[in-house]
């Protein structure tokens, strides 16, 4: 995974809220067997509004997505952070993310920044103001800055960490195979197998 | 030890006993006892592995079954999509290659993941279940800790059989009462999810208790837990008892002789004791309860089908309201139109949420001598290959075409519509599926949650209907009986 630790882009403003998987990406556009080219599933059916907020030019090459409370809700389709990635998102900041998709978008490298609806709404208003201005989301420091302002974010340490290092899981708990065959072999025997080995 | 001598929640006594490694700072690793795997979420996970030189450590811990794409009709011949049969080969071929045993369409043992597990008694009380799919928490009906997970949590546990993870809180929903007539599971989990809000679960393992839930059969109880992750929960639980026990003894995979026999000793402990406190505790009054439908775009704007469609103008909170207002101008909706006047052109029937027997029975039983209406097309889709066989065992399968409903092989189908089986844009359904999503259905399409009873009173008439008001009306069709 690539590390992150600071990035500064262009605000796509959301105006909304309970912005579900299906309308990050529809069922229709899940069907790649790769990571990659999920960007035209993007947003799909809102896209086909001209006026959606996607398709103004003023905003074309922003890269912090900034949308309204319950980011995510519903499907555990990793697919969703993919989408976004593939757009050219790398951030996304949500006063409130569904749990699922929160921990796809750090196994990913997409980093999703909480922050209160009023400081969402004061990006919102500083985009549509001024489409050019930039935010900056720092890892390190765990804040965000945008026009004189500069917010604090929570965010797990160890979560922060991965990030920071561009850290692979499975590598990391296979240091730990010790503890996972210990564990192994005190399960009860009677536990079901789904095929005989 | 400190945990051994506190009272404990079931959440908390499956989680402790799974704990692979623990320490300060780092998430707990967790072992995974049951991997369940389906097309759509796990081909770039073994992909994954490939790449590193990896292999599946417990294939005898995992199961694949094609359910997401596979069409309903003509199943012997080749998957017309070609990038959906692209999909579909890709895990015949990924599993043949590690090691996992797989249900392919045509086998008796096929199906929606979550109809498939729970069937063949591979679904325990006390383990631990993820699935690629956020309606894994349909397993927790077992008092199994079970939890969606995206596709690098996938390729994790076939790696590892183990996820890092950060400990759940805990929610207790009690539901105490008796649950009025025509009022389902279905119903009950809408109103849950209307009270707690579509985010209102973030964080947390739900356990639903109290005499209304512990009276509930285990298909029911799947029904109720599927729907956790619509409330924003990562899993949903309920504990086991006799009708977990009555439910699993004699399937495929439960234990048997003496390891029934410790297998229940131990199952017998799950539950959460006696003083044992939740984070926190949500109440319902089960009798207060009825036919429940949604009128919007998320599973949490639902309400009584007897009740109308919200002004949004009475909404004090503005995102609600505005997320109201947009609902319903995708919904084509007017405020004050009672719920029960909305035409709908499609009834779906089926799904991880309602698509086992039960719910085809109780189906069955409205429709018994009655008639889809004009206009009005019906999809019956059984969760699996052994429910649709049980169904056509009862004769359920002629009692659905005799009324002149579709009766269909076992998939996921219109719940996400990623087979052929989708609305067109602007078509409307009542489907008994989990998700009212703008066009989760199909481009375009609105959906109307509701429980298999109103289901398919609503295909009788063409509109939105309790089963109670097809009796009343019924004096026309009652002929027909």
């Amino acid at each position: 995974m690539e590390k992150f630790t600071t990035h500064s882009g262009r605000v796509l403003p959301l105006r909304r809220s309970n912005v579900d998987t299906d309308q990050i990406i529809p069922a229709v556009y899940l069907k790649r067997i790769t990571r990659d080219g999920f960007e035209d599933g993007l947003f799909a059916a809102w896209r086909k509004d001209p006026d959606f907020v996607l398709n103004r030019p003023q905003f074309e090459g922003a890269t912090v997505l900034v949308a309204g409370p319950e980011f995510g809700t519903g499907s555990s389709r990793e697919h969703a952070v993919w989408a976004l990635q593939n757009y050219g998102f790398r951030v996304v900041i949500s006063p409130r993310f569904a749990d699922i998709f929160r921990g796809n978008s750090f196994k990913g490298g997409l980093l999703t920044v909480e922050l209160p609806e009023g400081v969402v709404e004061r990006i919102w208003a500083l985009a549509e103001t001024d489409p050019g201005a930039e935010v900056t989301v720092d890892l390190r420091t765990r804040t965000v800055d945008f026009a004189d302002e500069s917010v604090a974010f929570e965010l797990d340490e160890y979560a922060r960490w991965r990030l920071l290092e561009g850290l692979d899981d499975v590598g990391l708990t296979l240091r730990h195979t010790d503890s996972v065959d210990a564990f192994e072999s005190a399960r009860p025997s009677w536990m079901p197998r789904t095929v005989a080995l | 030890m400190v945990a051994e001598a506190e009272p404990r929640t079931l959440a908390e006594k499956v989680w402790e006993s799974h704990i692979v490694r623990r320490a300060e700072g780092e998430p707990d690793l967790l072992y995974i006892d049951l991997h369940l795997v389906h097309e759509v979420t796990s081909p770039q996970a073994f992909n994954g592995l490939r790449d590193a030189g990896r292999s599946v450590r417990r294939p005898d811990l995992t199961l694949a079954t094609e359910d997401h794409n596979v069409p309903t009709l003509q199943i012997d011949r080749p998957i017309a999509d070609p990038v959906s049969r692209t999909q579909v080969e890709a895990l015949r071929k990924n599993c043949a290659e590690f090691g996992v045993p797989l249900y392919p369409l045509g086998s008796d043992e096929q199906g929606i993941v979550h109809v498939v597990g729970p069937q063949l008694g591979v679904t325990q009380p006390g383990m631990t279940v993820v699935c690629g799919d956020s309606h894994t928490s349909t397993h927790g009906a077992f008092g199994a800790l079970a939890f969606g997970i995206g596709t690098s949590e996938v390729e994790h546990v076939l790696a590892t059989q183990t996820l890092p993870l950060k400990p759940f809180k805990t929610m207790a929903v009690t539901v105490e009462g008796e649950l009025p007539a025509d009022v389902t599971a279905k119903d009950l989990i809408l109103a849950v999810i209307a009270e707690i809000g579509t985010g209102g679960g973030q964080g947390y393992v739900l356990e639903y208790r109290g005499s209304a839930i512990e009276k509930l059969s285990m298909e029911a109880r799947m029904t109720v837990c599927n729907m956790s992750i619509e409330a924003g929960a990562r899993a949903g639980m309920i504990a086991p008892d006799a009708t977990t026990f009555d439910y699993l003894k004699g399937r495929p995979k439960a234990p048997s002789g003496s390891d029934w026999d410790a297998a229940v000793a131990w199952w017998s402990s799950l539950p959460t004791d006696d003083g044992a406190t939740f984070d926190r505790e949500v109440v319902i009054d089960a009798s207060r309860l009825s036919p429940f439908v949604t009128w919007g775009t998320n599973p949490g704007q639902g309400l009584p089908l007897s009740s109308s469609v919200p002004d949004p103008t009475q909404i004090a909170d503005p995102a609600e309201r505005s997320a109201a207002e947009r609902a319903l101008e995708y919904m084509e909706l007017v405020p004050g139109t009672p719920l029960s006047a909305i035409d709908v052109d499609t009834v779906f029937l089926g799904s991880c949420t309602n698509g086992r027997i039960e719910d085809l029975r109780v189906a069955a039983e409205i429709l018994q001598g009655r008639h889809v209406a004009d206009g009005v097309r019906m999809l019956v889709v059984p969760g699996s290959v052994r429910v649709r066989l049980q169904a056509e065992s009862e004769g359920l399968d002629q009692v659905f075409t005799g009324a002149g409903a579709e009766w269909r092989h076992a998939g996921c189908s219109m719940c996400l519509g990623m087979n052929p089986d989708q609305l067109a844009p602007g078509e409307r359904s009542a489907s008994t599926s989990n998700r009212n999503f703008e066009g989760r259905q199909g481009k375009g399409g609105r959906t109307h949650l509701v429980s298999p009873q109103v289901a398919a009173a609503t295909a009788v008439t063409g509109r939105l209907t309790s089963p109670a008001d097809l009796a009343v009306r019924a004096g026309g069709s009652a002929a027909n009986a």
